[in-house]
């Protein structure tokens, strides 16, 4: 018999960074009672570590910027594989998401005339960034935590969800555990939204916390949900390298934007070299103009180092390959070279960058305001998600909603800077929106409890065994071979080699035994989460082999150029009857007339 | 750093060790511990700043409950939050529904707001540590988060009552530890809590006879 505790709420939410807690917000506005799950603390979800800005088109500082714009910009950086419509109303809802933000306290730097200012940021052809120095996201998670809380949400801390339950073929709800003591709770409501964020740590060098394990994507599939776009992982260029501890802690692209520059061992500006033909007549023609352009000159064009993610990671991974690297396996990232052009360079570098100034020099004793960063690419954001309605974000799964990181759509092969924190927020509000019109019209599911015990055994298993297999062993190794083989670079015969290790360490997992009680114990935490972890491995490493062609973030050394019978569709994997990954191609539907007019005007 | 060192021990010595962690770059502020006796986030604290002759101590903040090994339990920090009176911004400046802000306004309260919430003042705050005064003060995070909320250039609430009397500001007698501690170094003691401590006295003291008692609480 398995002894749990219960709650009932009209909508749960599984995840507390920026989309779990703006979708929250939404469902309490309206009225609903909700539950936040939140694997950590409350308000030390990614989303803190945004650096950039909010991507917005209020056209603050340049007002040529419009929805239209930032529609095409989006359309651009995602190869065209995101779903139109999300682009919309992304683009179109964004700047109401923001000025919202500072009605509930959020303070944004300012222009000279008190409204908010934007700023550059690859991708995006005007200044659209709204920001707070380089701790943007610790502003919108705050002001989103401490609305929040005054709303009467459950917040329940330090929780993880094992699994979604399901009463027919919709949503019934979550069962999962409490770290604090290791009981389980069954979670029993209406609606569910997914909001767990990324899958970072499926790789060796990530920017994201031991968090990000892909539970959401897993849940959903577990729950029979299709999954959407998983070949595109997107590698940040400007990962720390050194010292080893902080390998992968991101160093942002505002960075670049500020004017900071990247150059080889021999201090050539590398990325002047390639520019790829999709973005050549917006780049700057020479390193003065690309100046001019990060000082806000409007006539100028944008320097090569802020084209889109993937290809400046593939940039760097060239010259590290090519023998140009730095010493420990990076290029130069120099934002002191400014001094050269600014009166008060330092003061400024600190100005614009002072979690970046105090973050290096306290972890790599580098002072920034005088000598060049080392830079790798590291493992940043997952594109694919569950797929969802492009206008209430529900999934294949009646009642089941995912918003933020964890859907797919808005970003298609790869992500604009900037785009993510406006994500959280137009679809995290929708997402909340549409949960609780469901639970307003459908009342709560039944529980099996064969399930929930089940659920239990399952995840009590790593106590009862006495093998020798330890989780984070297998997770190391797992990181390893995501690294190595699903990387940056892919290639058939690697990618084989890579489900042949998944399907090992998968055998391993099911033999995996922690020691001590059911109280905060990481071991049997890390243990639980290779299930998902291992999940969209498979995932990636799937939709990987299956895109036979190079586009956005995926590249295939086997496949260098793009396919055009790859560019119409997404690559969309759901669970079979049996078990079995199912993979498909689907065909992108027509864009509408009009947005493809746009499409065609911003060329 | 010392948080590494911590998770080694935890793959390979201690697989159940009890600790919280998250962005391993000072912008989350889970992983606050007591480290040779000084209250510090451990992904901040380099090994080769210790005297690694001699053990290096790793202990749970002392100010809070403690659950499990380098894990507290820190939720009383969650429901003083509810308590504070929350934002209330002034009518919008312009017809559609913005507002105008100069940029010093927004860099005055600035410094509050890049808050970590790691606790480790509230940690080292003799109020809460030694004399266990939870009930009655709300500790210099929540000072300077009201602080945040009074000093916010579109803010019209008023919080100068509350302060003396259901938060406790008089509690405070201005050693700044907390300012010593705060991995955001924020100006804790003087940029929050004595500004706030100033309105509290204009509002309800004579203000002669006040300032006599802050030079004299100064010195201990």
């Amino acid at each position: 018999m398995s002894e749990y505790i219960a709650h009932e709420h009209d909508v749960l939410i599984i995840g507390a960074g920026g989309a779990g807690l703006r979708a929250a917000i939404e469902v309490s506005a309206a009225g609903g009672k909700v539950a936040v799950i939140s694997k950590s603390l409350l308000g030390k979800a990614h989303t803190v570590m945004a650096e950039g800005g909010v991507a917005a088109a209020m056209g603050n500082v340049d007002d040529r910027d419009s929805w239209r714009v930032h529609f095409a910009d989006t359309m651009r950086g995602g190869q065209y594989l995101s779903n139109w419509r999300m682009a919309e109303v992304h683009a179109k809802e964004a700047p109401a998401r923001v000025r919202e933000l500072e009605a509930w306290g959020a303070l944004f730097d300012r222009t000279s005339d008190g409204r908010i200012l934007q700023r550059n940021f690859g991708g995006h052809r005007y200044p659209r960034l709204a920001h707070v120095g380089d701790r943007t996201g610790l502003e919108m998670i705050r002001t989103l935590q401490d609305h929040g809380i005054h709303l009467g949400l459950d917040v329940f801390m330090e929780h993880t969800v094992v699994t979604l339950l399901k009463d027919g073929e919709r949503i019934a709800g979550a069962f999962g555990y409490d770290r604090e003591r290791g009981r389980f709770h069954l979670f029993r409501a209406k609606a569910v939204v997914l909001a767990t964020g990324g899958i970072g740590r499926a790789y060796k060098i990530t920017s994201n916390s031991w968090e990000y394990t892909g539970d959401g994507h897993s849940l959903a599939y577990h729950a029979g949900a299709a999954l959407m776009d998983m070949e595109f992982v997107q590698f940040h260029p400007t990962g720390m390298i050194w010292p080893p501890s902080v390998r992968g802690i991101l160093v942002t692209e505002g960075v670049r934007g500020e004017g900071g520059v990247l150059r080889n061992r021999n201090g050539e500006r590398f990325m002047f070299k390639d520019i790829p033909p999709l973005y050549a007549n917006q780049t700057a023609d020479t390193e003065e103009e690309g100046w001019r352009y990060t000082q806000g000159d409007k006539n100028a064009k944008r320097p090569p180092e802020l084209l889109t993610r993937d290809h400046v990671a593939r940039c760097i991974r060239h010259e590290v390959r090519e023998g140009r690297g730095s010493p420990h396996g990076g290029v130069f990232l120099d934002i002191a070279w400014i001094k050269e052009r600014l009166p008060h360079a330092a003061e400024y570098i600190k100005k614009k960058l002072p979690s970046m100034y105090h973050q290096f020099k306290q972890l790599a004793d580098i002072d920034i305001t005088q000598e060049p960063m080392e830079v790798g690419p590291t493992t940043h954001y997952m594109m694919g998600g569950v797929k969802v309605d492009a206008d209430s974000q529900m999934s294949d799964v009646a009642g089941l909603f995912a918003a933020g990181e964890c859907a797919a759509g808005l970003h298609g092969a790869n992500r604009l800077g900037g785009n993510s924190l406006s994500d959280l927020l137009v679809f995290g509000k929708r997402a909340g929106e549409y949960a609780t019109a469901y639970a307003k019209e459908n009342s709560l599911g039944a529980v099996n409890t064969d399930e929930l015990e089940s659920a239990e055994k399952w995840a009590l298993q790593p106590f009862e065994r006495k093998g020798s297999d330890n989780p984070y062993a297998v997770q190391h190794t797992l990181q390893d071979v995501m690294q190595e083989r699903v990387g940056i670079v892919r290639q058939e015969q690697e990618m084989l080699q890579a489900l042949e290790r998944i399907r090992e360490l998968k055998a391993a997992s099911d033999r995996v035994s922690v020691d001590g009680n059911r109280e905060y114990n990481a071991g049997w935490h890390t243990a639980l989460d290779l299930h998902s972890l291992l999940t969209v491995s498979e995932i990636v490493t799937r939709a990987a082999l299956e895109r036979k062609e190079s586009r956005g973030a995926h590249f295939r050394d086997d496949f260098p150029a793009k396919d055009e019978q790859y560019g119409g569709c997404n690559v969309v994997v759901r669970k079979g009857a049996g078990g079995e990954m199912h993979l498909t191609r689907e065909p992108i539907p027509p864009m509408r007339d009009d947005l493809q007019q746009i499409v065609q005007e911003m060329k | 750093m010392v948080l590494d060192a911590v998770h080694q021990i935890q793959a390979e010595q201690a697989g159940d060790l009890a600790v919280r962690w998250n962005c391993k770059a000072g912008k989350c502020g889970s992983c606050s511990a007591e480290i040779n006796g000084m209250p510090k986030l451990m992904c901040m604290t380099r090994l080769n700043t210790l005297p690694l002759e001699r053990p290096v101590t790793v202990e749970p903040m002392k100010a809070f409950p403690h659950m499990r090994d380098l894990v507290t339990d820190v939720s009383w920090n969650y429901g003083l939050k509810k308590r504070i009176p929350k934002f209330q911004p002034r009518q919008p400046d312009a017809s559609d529904g913005t507002w105008r802000i100069a940029q010093e306004d927004v860099e005055r309260v600035q410094e509050f707001r890049k808050c970590i919430e790691c606790f480790l003042c509230q940690d080292v705050c003799h109020v809460l540590r030694d004399h266990h005064m939870h009930e009655q003060f709300i500790g210099p995070r929540f000072l300077v988060y009201a602080a945040a909320l009074e000093m916010h250039p579109l803010d019209v609430g008023d919080r100068v009552e509350s302060l003396r009397k259901d938060f406790g500001i008089g509690l405070c007698n201005i050693t700044k530890c907390c300012t010593k501690v705060c991995p955001e170094n924020i100006t804790i003691t003087d940029n929050a809590i004595v500004p706030l401590k100033e309105r509290v006295v204009d509002r309800f003291f004579d203000p002669l006879s006040n300032l006599f008692r802050v030079f004299s609480n100064s010195k201990t």
